[in-house]
């Protein structure tokens, strides 16, 4: 085995082993598994129990025998003072509610719902629609509209919108591609600071353990470097594909055994069953949670994983290499904030871009060049890549990266094994720069 | 073994080593001595092959200075250190392959040497578990596991209580016998002056002093000699022509004379004028320690040609 492959394993080894690593590893996907299930399981039993007793006092005398029930609501028609009313659903607790509708509710006076505990926006909301529809439905007899040839007339226009490529049209979504423009731009900035921070502390320890002259008495420095960087990067890739392996097994397992189609369904929908007697007879409006389906599907996953890989590495590598010199450079972490801010200034304004500028406008000139730039790429060009990338700017940026890396490499091999050997000295720009010119 | 020719290391700023040459001999032990920033570690580190030096060229058993002998020195940094949170036997064995010993070598070299040091238990142990004796021990296991032609030791006994500096001098003197060379590098001169069969003094980045320890006191010698004997009624005078005396010291049953012997003289023409009228116990002849021959260098500054050790 050669030295810096030696190096390698034992990076990747000890990080590997800790317990911090199998922690993070294991308990980030289950963490998102169960807020996953979670979620749908509460909001599916938040419709479930909110069934409420509605006492009606109705004023205007639209409503009478015009409320049926829901699965959720149950309406009971009251006389009398809205006084005497209010004491009666006071007793009851909660979950009782007190509908007060004025006489002239048809000419937009507002209606008032009482109840002891603050109403749920569901119930609300679901009897809002329903006296909305029933007010409708007095409107139409006024007008002489026949409610029955309004329901039919129900235009609807879909857009589709596809894209003319090489290979003949597919669909694009715009809004699929933000988000996963957005998603991988959190993800790869996230990683770069982690784990360039990483290296930047493994250094930091072996310069204060004093065990670099030892070790650097059988290697060169920069086999050292590049054995830290890249035993610390393989971390980082097998924690991306357990993650990804383990998210996707454990999210099929857990929709299989917690959670119907029906359930995901309603959940997507943001529809209470029944609340709204005309929308929910309307298949095509059931839709929204498969037309997210369907949009993810126009997304190139495999590309984008494929992208999302080439990128972290090479950004990775760009990175890890100037958090090297930085650790190199410096006795404690507490000395490091004057190198590290110019170092993520780069990273920090393409990712707060990428929110804004970058989505907006994915083919512009400032997204062109923050793409082509090595500092920037990692970050720019993923967040392109969603909304199609030509050939060449991908090979042109790639190349760039390619080169950006070599060049920091060097640049940071040079601080570095300088530095490694400097202690109690206060380093400073001036500093590094006559390390980096020391020569041999 | 190793023959260091004309070497400078210049930093910005600072010249850490200024022409500096010397001979180290297969199987001697070889002292590089000189006080704090001298210049030593930076010739060390040159050695190992951790710096380059600006000029000037350094030849391993005849051959240029290459990473191929890396393999072949073993080194004791002044600053020890281990990663603390790795298992003491694992942490071996990446030392062990990293001087380029094969897996199961390195296991089996690691076993025997842990035995021989009692330190079996520790296999498992972690490195911030361990007092710093123990650490101590275990770096000087990583420095010899590879069974190296050279072995560099930076202040070797530093930290070492007493017993174990003695253990750690024993297996040096051991790994010495079996052919190993040792250069010694430290500020407290008189610590090894002792062991080293040649030694070279470095002050200011210069070399000032080197040859054959033997040698050097020679030139040293000032034919003084410590003459202990009973106390006499009355002290002694010197002799014009035989000898003059420097001191005289009386404690509470003995007498302590230091006498200077004339130029011309031999120490038993002394003698022989001594003994009918004081009883002596113990004649001994003033050699000067390198720690006086070096303060003796520096505070006269003039450069001492190379004390000729032609064999």
């Amino acid at each position: 085995m050669s030295k810096t492959a030696l190096i390698i394993r034992r990076e990747y080894l000890t990080r590997v082993k800790k317990r911090s690593f199998l922690l993070t590893t294991f308990l980030v996907p289950l963490f998102l598994i169960v807020v996953y299930v979670l979620a749908i399981i509460l909001t599916a039993n938040s419709f479930e129990n909110s069934r409420a007793m509605v006492h009606v006092i109705d004023q205007s005398g639209l409503f009478q025998g015009r409320l049926p029930d829901t699965r959720n609501i149950t309406f009971v028609a009251v006389s009398g003072e809205v006084s005497n009313a209010k004491e009666d659903i006071a007793d009851d607790g909660a979950k009782t509610y007190l509908l007060v509708i004025p006489e002239n509710v048809d000419k937009g006076a507002g209606v008032e719902l009482f109840s002891s505990d603050i109403a749920s926006i569901g119930t609300q909301d679901a009897i809002r629609d329903q006296l909305e529809g029933v007010l409708r439905d007095i409107a139409f007899e006024k007008a002489g509209i026949d409610r029955k040839t309004v329901e039919n007339i129900r235009p609807e226009v879909r857009v589709q919108a596809k894209e003319i490529t090489p290979d003949g049209e597919k669909e694009s979504s715009a809004a699929a591609a933000i988000g996963v423009a957005m998603a991988l731009s959190v993800l790869v900035y996230v990683c770069l600071l982690l784990y360039g921070t990483q290296v930047m502390r493994g250094i930091i320890e072996e310069k204060t353990n004093r065990i670099v002259e030892v070790i650097i008495s059988s290697v060169k420095p920069f086999q050292l470097m590049m054995g830290k960087i890249i035993g610390i990067g393989l971390v980082g890739l097998t924690q991306f594909i357990l993650w990804i392996a383990l998210s996707t097994t454990l999210i099929s397992v857990a929709s299989a055994v917690f959670v119907d189609d029906d359930t995901i369904a309603r959940v997507a929908t943001g529809q209470t069953p029944g609340a709204d007697p005309i929308s929910v007879q309307q298949p095509a409006h059931y839709g929204a949670y498969s037309n997210v389906m369907q949009a993810l599907g126009t997304v190139n996953f495999q590309g984008i994983i494929g992208a999302f890989l080439l990128y972290f590495v090479g950004g990775y590598l760009l990175y890890s290499a100037l958090f090297a010199a930085v650790g190199s450079a410096v006795d404690s972490e507490t000395e490091t904030q004057q190198f590290m801010f110019p170092i993520t200034i780069p990273l920090l304004f393409t990712y707060i871009l990428s929110f804004g500028v970058l989505v907006n406008d994915p083919n512009g000139p400032l997204s062109f060049w923050l793409s082509m730039i090595p500092l920037t790429s990692p970050i720019a060009m993923l967040v392109r890549i969603p909304f199609g990338v030509p050939t060449w700017e991908l090979a042109l940026s790639l190349t760039l990266l390619v080169g950006g890396f070599i060049l920091t490499t060097w640049v940071a091999a040079r601080i570095y094994r300088v530095g490694i050997l400097m202690y109690g000295k206060k380093a400073s720009y001036a500093e590094l720069v006559k390390w980096f010119r020391y020569k041999g | 073994m190793l023959e260091i020719n004309h070497i400078v290391k210049q930093y910005a700023g600072h010249r850490a080593l200024d022409d500096v040459s010397a001979r180290v001999e297969k199987g001697t032990i070889f002292g590089l001595l000189g006080p704090n920033g001298a210049g030593k570690t930076s010739l060390i580190r040159i050695i190992n092959q951790i710096t380059a030096p600006d000029s000037g060229e350094i030849y391993f058993d005849g051959e240029r200075l290459n990473p191929s002998h890396i393999e072949r020195i073993g080194y004791l940094p002044e600053e020890r250190g281990l990663y603390k949170k790795m298992e003491i036997g694992e942490q071996m064995l990446y030392l062990a392959r990293l001087k380029g010993l094969s897996k199961h070598e390195a296991a089996s070299r690691i076993r025997h040497w842990f035995e021989k040091m009692e330190m079996q238990s520790w296999w498992n142990k972690k490195v911030e578990d361990l007092s710093k004796g123990m650490q101590q021990k275990v770096q000087f296991v990583a420095t010899v596991i590879h069974q190296p032609d050279l072995i560099i030791l930076d202040e070797p006994f530093s930290g070492f209580d007493p017993v174990n500096a003695n253990l750690i001098k024993e297996e040096i003197l051991a790994l010495n016998r079996n052919g190993a060379t040792i250069i010694f590098s430290t500020h407290r001169m008189e610590s090894v002056e002792e062991l080293c069969d040649s030694i070279i003094l470095i002050n200011k980045s210069k070399k000032i002093l080197d040859g054959k320890v033997k040698a050097i006191k020679n030139a040293y010698r000032t034919n003084t000699y410590r003459i202990e004997h009973l106390p006499h009624h009355e002290s002694i005078q010197g002799v014009e022509g035989l000898f003059s005396v420097q001191n005289q010291v009386t404690g509470e049953d003995s007498t302590v004379l230091t006498v200077s012997v004339a130029e011309g003289k031999a120490i038993n023409d002394v003698l022989s004028y001594l003994i009918p009228i004081i009883q002596i116990h113990e004649i001994k002849e003033v050699i000067p320690s390198i720690h006086d021959i070096f303060v003796d260098q520096v505070m006269h500054g003039t450069p001492h040609p190379a004390i000729e050790t032609a064999e």
